[in-house]
């Protein structure tokens, strides 16, 4: 999100955001409030575009109108008031006077594209977001742009203008608004492939109508100053027609009227203004799978907006429904599509009876009226089996229905038939081949039974092949079974004739119970086949949930969601996932995924070009990519994942064979499995921060423990301190130089131990921060004591010491500082656990791979709970709270001796006192010497003088 | 020594450690110039030509390294620079660059005053171009003219590297003289970095002169950083 972000900063300034305070202050004071949900929604609405360009729609009844002079003349306003106004796209069509004033204000240069051979001039949707100016001025909102742009609309050009923040000027004619395609296909009798969502103009902040009399715009087409593309000149010339031009213009009229109206009501909300406000209405149309959708849907759209009412599409569906073939399905999910585009609310019932489905759910809404189709079908049909319509009118009580004719042949097929199941000539084949078998089968029994028996085993063959190869050959089989028959079985045998007339009832009936009988296999199996589907893809999902809910941690819920994905869909799967900075990166690399579960070819590396693809994805919460309308051009389909708190990541899917997301059934389960993984993957990234606030907690209580125990060790020997250099400044003259002294050496001991105390802390501070660090090193393990030792030279004066150590020189791998900070941390334990005067004994032993080294006293000794919490942190020997230190000298020597690859431990000495033991491996061989064997005195050494 | 008192320059950019260090030398015979920044320290040292220099590593405006390097590029004034614990890298540094010796903060008077005794002495004893003949420290005597070693009247047989190691040290006697230093003077320049030689045949030397090789009194380790020779 961040980099969308970024990109909107650039004109932030450049747009002015409409202050919500005021409208809540206006509220505020008028006695007539305004319903606050509303306002709220309004308030949200507007904020959550908070630098979204503005979009100025000049709006025709056709072409030729004047539209785009009136947007450049508009331009040229804002330019003169000192706007940085930029032409993004001027379609001129050669109109002297709009070339003129096209060519005074800065065009961005057109884009070429070159495809199959043609080349195509297309608007720059880059340069401009480069280029960034306040105002552009785009041309034709509803052009389709060529193959290989990033949006196929230009519509969708100017959306992502106004995300960047920038304003836009643009044309429409009505004949391109999405809602009114078909009413205007059955008045002029053009269909219209160019469309614009009606939300697009809607949403538009300002829409003006630029109006020209159909008289003066045929005068203008006479004089030859309307652009005619050469192509459609046949349809322009029907288009052209006066009663045409009066119908439209009246079309662009009333849209226009019913914008202001939508205007007036905002008006009047926002200004309390509460008299006319419109009972709430709320529409629900019930759609089918027929063409007859599309078009209740578009009426309904109408309806909905005159009313300013919400409305509510519903699909019901009943068994019949599940039973439909695929294709007709697929229609129905694309006309809840077009529905969710037009702005409805969709909604999938199931249920035995559409009617009764319908009705109980339109209660439940409060819905005030209820939209369905006409019945297509014949009148008899609807006597026999009842009509949904008639159940539907009859039982509505205080709802009003409404009916709205189907006229199939305008409406234009919705999508290219993406699947047919047709069978194969195999199996047309194998069909034959079960009647030639039946044949044998009934030849071999002709003998012994009755003609009857032998039409029994033809039909267990068509009944085989209705089960296992479909409706065409089960057909065909029962075609050629009954000729079949007839030729073997019926005298005269060997022939098609008949000699008796009798046999036609038996040829009929036959072939009537051998369709029956095939119809309802092949239903059987459809409904075999859509359960099994059905299932296996609940049974995915769920197999995915279920991983889901075990696996713990980010990575094993993306290895899930991968190998879950990538089998279910035959794909190759990849997650990307937003950095710090909101850039995208594909989760790991391909050779991080592979492992127990994950294999190669489960998973892809997006190259750069999709990689923009997946962050446009990203920013724009929006599906894109392979066999999508937007940035088509992409290798793989990208889906964002989208959970309560915005998007998490996107998922690409590389699908092995390419149309395997033609179907919006597969589509669909996608989307549920992308939103599924969404879901998880923000539990688990809310996991992860809850276990990162709860170490910070842990941390924070520990720092306060260690604040307190620290503040009271510092303070006392500061006490200490200040107490001892005061009373020498202050008494100078009455003490005696005995007691001056004594205070002096006071004052230095305790500055000297909280030296100590301070070092300790820095270096359990840098201990925690980054682990121990070691450099080990070959170096005499007397060396380090002897270190120590002197370090703590004045400390030890009351305390008679031992050293036992290897004769000879023993080399250990070991850090020399860290050690030196053990033995000194352990022998001040021992200084400050035992009376004066009491010995300390330091005793090193080596074997073959390890040494291990003694500091023992004779002091009180350790209990048994001590000797096992001696080395945690801030512990302190609680017979000993008197004395001072935080507690951090042993915990040190732990962590050091450890990273050593060591071990320390406390013992209680049998004849009494503590001895505290730390062993470190002997590991590796010690570095060579060269051997010096030449002992002399007194004579000079060759290499070197004094 | 030269007859007036000696000059000292702090440079030390915290006044209390300029107080302490003003009150404990002039007391004993030392007169003090004070910067508290590195510039003001070099223009100093260009103005005053003190006889010493104690130096803060830690300095707001000039590297206290960067003095030691600028100083020396003229200059054999002697330099003890000042640092904090921990800092032992920096130590090696600035006595590579050309420092004389060096004092963890916190330190005491007495360790301060013979770190400026040793280092103004050995300057005095390069000024003149003398050289002992006999090195004495507690029991141990070293007859550098006739290459004999006695602890306590009994003579000591060292190999020619020991003694080479001996004699290194007492050439800086009192002074700290860096692990790599050694290494190049008595190993010459190839060995600079095995610094187990060192710290083997200085195990060696210690079992030789020294009464408790595990709590030496005279060959000390300056951990990290290198060796001192006590000299009292």
């Amino acid at each position: 999100m961040l980099s969308k972000a970024n990109s909107n900063q650039c004109c932030e300034l450049q747009t002015e955001k409409p202050p919500p305070q005021l409208v809540v202050l206006k509220a505020g004071m008028s006695d007539q409030r305004p319903d606050p949900d509303a306002l709220l929604a309004r308030v949200q609405a507007e904020e959550a575009h908070p630098a979204r360009g503005k979009l100025k729609i000049f709006f025709g009844a056709s072409a030729g109108v004047g539209k785009t002079y009136a947007m450049l003349d508009a331009g040229h306003e804002q330019r003169a008031a000192g706007v940085d106004v930029v032409g993004g796209y001027i379609e001129t069509h050669r109109r002297a006077e709009t070339e003129a004033l096209a060519h005074e204000l800065t065009i961005l240069p057109r884009r070429q594209v070159v495809y199959r051979g043609a080349t195509f001039e297309e608007f720059d949707l880059d340069a401009a977001l480069a280029r960034c100016p306040a105002l552009i001025l785009v041309d034709e909102l509803a052009h389709t742009n060529a193959p290989d742009s990033r949006h196929p609309k230009r519509w969708q050009d100017v959306e992502e203008l106004r995300d960047s923040g920038i304003n836009v000027y643009t044309t429409v004619n009505v004949q391109h608004i999405e809602s009114l395609n078909d009413v205007i296909a059955q008045i002029t009798g053009v269909i219209v492939r160019e469309t614009v969502p009606d939300h697009v103009v809607e949403q538009a902040d300002e829409v003006e109508l630029i109006d020209l009399t159909p008289d003066d715009l045929l005068q203008r087409l006479k004089e030859g100053k309307v652009y005619i593309p050469q192509q459609a000149e046949w349809a322009a010339h029907n288009f052209f027609r006066k009663g045409n031009l009066i119908a439209l213009r009246e079309l662009a009229l009333r849209f226009t009227a019913d914008r202001v109206d939508a205007q007036m009501q905002h008006y009047r909300r926002d200004h309390a203004i509460t008299h006319t406000w419109p009972t709430h209405e709320r529409l629900l149309v019930g759609i089918g799978p027929g063409p007859l959708g599309v078009r209740l849907v578009r009426a309904a759209r109408r309806m909905a907006a005159a009313m300013h009412a919400e409305w509510i599409v519903v699909v019901v569906e009943t068994p019949k429904i599940m039973r439909l073939p695929e294709v007709q399905r697929d229609n129905l999910v694309q006309t809840l599509r077009l529905a969710e585009q037009l702005g409805a609310e969709t909604v999938t019932l199931s249920g035995q009876r559409a009617s009764e489905t319908i009705l109980n759910y339109a209660q439940t809404r409060n819905v005030t009226k209820i939209v369905m189709g006409k019945p297509a079908r014949p009148r008899w049909k609807e006597l026999i089996f009842g009509s949904t319509v008639d159940e539907v009118v009859r039982r509505s009580g205080e709802i009003d229905v409404y009916v709205i004719t189907g006229d199939q042949d305008a409406v234009p097929p919705l999508a290219p038939r993406l699947i047919e199941r047709t069978s194969s000539w195999a199996a047309y084949g194998w069909g034959l081949l079960v009647v030639a078998l039946c044949t044998v089968l009934a030849g071999l029994m002709f003998p012994y039974f009755a003609e009857a028996n032998l039409i029994m085993t033809y039909l267990l063959g068509i009944v085989l092949v209705a089960a296992c190869f479909g409706r065409g050959p089960s057909v065909l089989a029962a075609v050629v079974s009954v000729a079949a028959f007839d030729f073997f079985f019926v005298p005269p045998v060997l022939t098609l004739a008949v000699s008796d007339v009798q046999y036609g009832l038996t040829f009929a009936v036959m072939l009537l119970v051998a369709l029956m009988i095939s119809t309802m296999a092949v239903r059987l199996r459809q409904q075999a086949q859509a359960a099994g589907q059905r299932e296996q893809r609940i049974a995915a999902l769920y197999a995915m949930s279920r991983e889901f809910a075990g696996s713990r941690g980010i990575e094993k819920l993306l290895r899930a969601a991968v190998r879950n994905i990538s089998a279910t869909f035959d794909s190759q799967v990849v997650i990307l996932l937003p950095s710090a900075t909101g850039q995208l990166q594909a989760w790991g690399d391909v050779t991080d995924w592979l492992g127990q579960t994950v294999s190669e070819t489960m998973v892809f590396i997006p190259d750069n070009h999709d990689q923009g693809v997946a962050q446009w994805v990203y920013n724009h919460g929006r599906m894109a990519g392979l066999g999508t309308d937007t940035l088509a051009g992409a290798k793989a389909l990208y889906l964002p994942l989208i959970a309560g708190r915005g998007p998490v990541g996107v998922l690409g899917v590389r699908p092995v064979l390419l149309r395997r997301f033609a179907a919006p059934e597969q589509l669909h389960l996608l989307e549920t499995f992308a939103s599924q993984a969404a879901l998880a993957l923000e539990r688990a990234v809310l996991a992860d921060e809850a276990q990162r606030a709860h170490v910070q907690i842990e941390t924070e209580r520990l720092r306060t423990s260690l604040l307190s125990a620290v503040s009271h060790d510092l303070r006392t020997p500061l006490a200490v301190i200040t107490g001892a250099t005061s009373s020498l400044r202050e008494g100078a003259t009455l003490l005696d130089s005995a007691l001056r002294d004594e205070l002096a050496q006071t004052a230095y001991e305790e500055a000297t131990r909280l030296n100590r105390l301070v070092g300790n802390l820095l270096d359990m501070t840098r201990i925690d921060a980054d682990g121990v660090q070691v450099q080990k090193e070959w170096q005499p393990l007397e060396e380090v004591v002897g270190t120590a030792l002197a370090r703590l030279d004045e400390q030890l004066r009351d305390h008679p010491l031992t050293t036992a150590l290897p004769h000879d020189v023993l080399l250990v791998p070991l850090d020399g500082i860290l050690i030196e900070q053990v033995l000194i941390n352990l022998l001040e334990n021992a200084i400050k656990y035992t009376p004066a005067g009491s010995p300390i004994d330091i005793a090193a032993t080596a074997t073959q791979d390890t040494v291990t080294v003694a500091i023992a006293d004779r002091g009180p000794g350790l209990s048994p709970s001590d000797e096992q919490r001696i080395f945690e942190k801030f512990y302190r020997a609680p017979s000993t709270i008197s004395r001072n230190g935080v507690g951090l000298g042993l915990a040190i020597c732990h962590a050091i001796i450890t990273a050593h690859g060591g071990r320390i431990w406390a013992d209680q000495r049998p004849d009494g006192g503590a001895i505290f033991r730390f062993t470190l491996p002997l590991d590796g061989t010690p570095p060579h010497i060269d051997p010096e064997t030449d002992v002399l005195s007194g004579q000079l050494p060759p290499s070197a003088g004094p | 020594m030269t007859e007036r008192e000696p000059v000292i320059l702090v440079i030390e950019d915290e006044p209390p450690i300029r107080s302490f260090l003003r009150a404990s030398l002039t007391t004993h015979g030392y007169q003090l110039i004070e910067s508290a920044t590195g510039q003001e320290g070099l223009d100093q040292v260009v103005a005053q030509r003190p006889d010493m220099i104690l130096l803060d590593l830690g300095l707001p405006d000039i590297d206290g390294l960067e003095i030691t390097r600028r100083v020396r590029e003229w200059a054999t004034i002697p330099i003890i620079v000042l640092s904090a614990r921990g800092q032992e890298q920096d130590k090696i540094t600035a006595l590579n660059a050309g420092a004389d010796d060096y004092l963890t903060k916190p330190f005491g008077v007495a360790e301060l005053l013979a770190r400026i005794r040793v280092s103004l002495r050995h300057a005095a004893r390069i000024a003149q171009g003398s050289q002992e003949s006999l090195f004495t420290v507690g029991t141990l005597r070293v007859d550098l003219t006739r290459r004999r070693v006695f602890v306590a009247d009994t003579e000591i047989h060292l190999t020619p590297i020991e003694y080479t190691l001996l004699t290194t040290l007492i050439r800086h006697a009192g002074k700290v003289v860096t692990q790599r230093q050694l290494l190049r003077d008595v190993w010459g320049p190839a060995y600079a970095t095995e610094t187990h030689y060192l710290r083997v045949y200085m195990g060696q030397l210690r079992h030789k002169i020294e009464a408790n090789p595990a709590r030496p009194r005279y060959l000390m380790t300056e951990p990290g950083v290198g060796y001192r020779l006590a000299i009292e």
